[in-house]
């Protein structure tokens, strides 16, 4: 059965058909991949999806694929935990982290959207994948690429650090660092995707490899046992994850798969050096001003995001509202996490949690509501934000007589 | 001819200034504008620009020079 009727402009709603295109050629707005709920209302039903596999494919129904899931089998279904010793640190009742620190296979929730595209490249027949990127999707893309059998080519500002490289090299890739500024590599990424018969996951395959967020969402939900929570903190760089977590809890309304009413409140957390989405949302503008960034957020670092507008809309129209985070609230935020949840998240978990922090703090979100913190990457990809933020190890010499001294000592100083 | 798609974002400065006139008188090029929402501090134009390639480069640098953000009309291409 049909699931999908194309491709549809975000902006002057013309119709494409279901190919590796992404830009309206009349108005060049976004394209979108549109659905047929009525088909979908048949065949999806919340047994129907409990019978899939523990990973976000058991939602394929509500993924844009058509054919055999090619790789990826193993991501998302992600922890949902209930954080009871964080809620009591931050005074509330009932708190959940939605931990995608251990999203497989890259420790990040970039595996949900590079598993469809990826799975979208085989199904076009592409051979090639690519992607532009200084972190998290580049590790994702070559991960999935090396799994899938493809070649892939992942390209990167010449003076990016050798370590932020390794988790990329390790997967075999060819790897192309452009010497230039951010502007003259994103341009010549951009013209490079127009040119090939490759598939860039985040250009010409950006309407479906963004739908993979999706299933962040569609994961709270069921997890949560087919309830929508109250509040919803996302960290926000692009964009594109929180209106497609937003769209998702929508499709499962729609859907009917939800139990009680929809009063979910989508929030916004951007560090301040880098948070135009968060100042449309405190300004009440949906006009994007673009910033150059400046956090130690790298992985939230997008200063003129393609889907701030969109971001901008799905937090007015829930009644979300949002949160800007120092540098130094960050780490207290990584800090506080691991603290109380034995959660290692990078840096852009610590944005979230203290954006959601601020957030409760200012009483725009309730102690006595349902919130759940969105954690999407993992703490060792960003150790050096905390350099110099940790206590030194105690150290003694091979006796128990050093050691007896040094317990006591630990001991007096904490009473 | 060469064809770019851009997405120019202007300053406040150069809101009033005829832009566009000066990318076809200038540089021989031929805007194709697709979108655009200009308001009195702001600004944004989704365009084509077809031309020499080098008088592309040429405009673009120039556009540069003047504060106007030139980025690919996908915007952020490159994700952390």
């Amino acid at each position: 059965m049909e699931k999908l009727n194309g491709l549809r402009c975000r902006e002057c709603g013309r119709r494409y058909p279901a190919t590796p295109v992404h830009v309206c050629e009349f108005c060049f707005g976004p394209l979108e991949v549109d659905y047929r709920y009525d088909t979908l209302q048949t065949i999806v039903t919340r047994e129907s999806i409990a019978a899939g596999p523990p990973s976000m494919w058991r939602y394929k129904d509500l993924l844009p694929v058509e054919g055999d899931v090619a790789v990826g089998h193993h991501v998302g279904f992600t922890p949902l935990i209930r954080a009871q010793n964080l809620a009591d640190e931050l005074g509330c009742r009932e708190v959940w982290v939605k931990n995608d620190s251990v999203c497989h296979p890259s420790w990040s929730f970039k595996d949900r959207v590079v598993a469809v595209a990826v799975t979208k490249a085989k199904e076009f027949g592409y051979d090639t994948v690519a992607c532009a990127s200084t972190g998290n999707l580049a590790n994702s893309v070559a991960a999935h690429a090396a799994e899938g059998r493809l070649k892939s080519y992942i390209f990167i500002p010449a003076d990016l650090e050798q370590g932020k490289v390794l988790a990329t090299l390790v997967y075999n890739p060819t790897l192309v660092a452009v010497h230039g500024t951010y502007d003259e590599v994103n341009r010549l990424c951009s013209e490079i995707a127009d040119k090939y018969r490759w598939a860039f996951v985040n250009v010409n395959f950006r309407p479906y490899y963004s739908e993979g967020s999706k299933s962040y969402g569609f994961e709270i939900i069921e997890q949560l046992g087919w309830r929508a929570p109250e509040h919803i903190i996302v960290p926000c760089a692009g964009g594109s994850l929180i209106t497609k977590i937003w769209k998702g809890i929508k499709e499962l309304k729609t859907l009917g798969l939800i139990a009680g009413p929809v009063t979910t409140k989508m929030h916004a957390a951007q560090a301040a050096g880098c948070g135009p989405i968060v100042t449309m949302i405190r300004n009440d503008t949906d006009v994007l001003v673009p910033v150059r960034p400046n956090t130690i957020a790298k992985s939230l670092a997008i200063g003129n995001p393609a889907d701030g507008y969109y971001a901008y809309k799905a937090v007015k129209e829930s009644g979300g509202y949002g949160a800007h985070t120092t540098d130094e609230e960050i780490v207290e935020g990584m800090l506080l996490l691991a603290r109380t949840e034995g959660i290692f998240t990078e840096t852009a978990g610590g944005v979230t949690l203290a954006a959601a922090k601020k957030l409760i703090e200012a009483g725009v979100i309730q102690r006595t509501e349902s919130i759940v913190i969105c954690i999407t990457g993992n703490g060792l990809k960003t150790p050096d934000a905390l350099y110099d933020r940790l206590e030194a190890h105690v150290k003694i010499k091979p006796s128990l007589s050093a050691f007896d001294r040094a317990l006591a000592d630990l001991k007096s100083h904490a009473t | 001819m060469p064809r770019i798609r851009v997405r120019l974002t202007f300053p406040p400065e150069q809101i009033q200034q005829p832009i566009v006139y000066h990318l076809v008188k200038d540089f021989d090029l031929i805007p194709n504008i697709r979108r655009a929402e200009v308001k009195a501090d702001y600004g944004w134009m989704a365009l084509e620009l077809e031309g020499d390639e080098g008088a592309l480069e040429r405009a673009v640098a120039w556009l540069k020079g003047r504060g106007v953000q030139v980025d690919p009309i996908e915007r952020d291409v490159i994700v952390p």
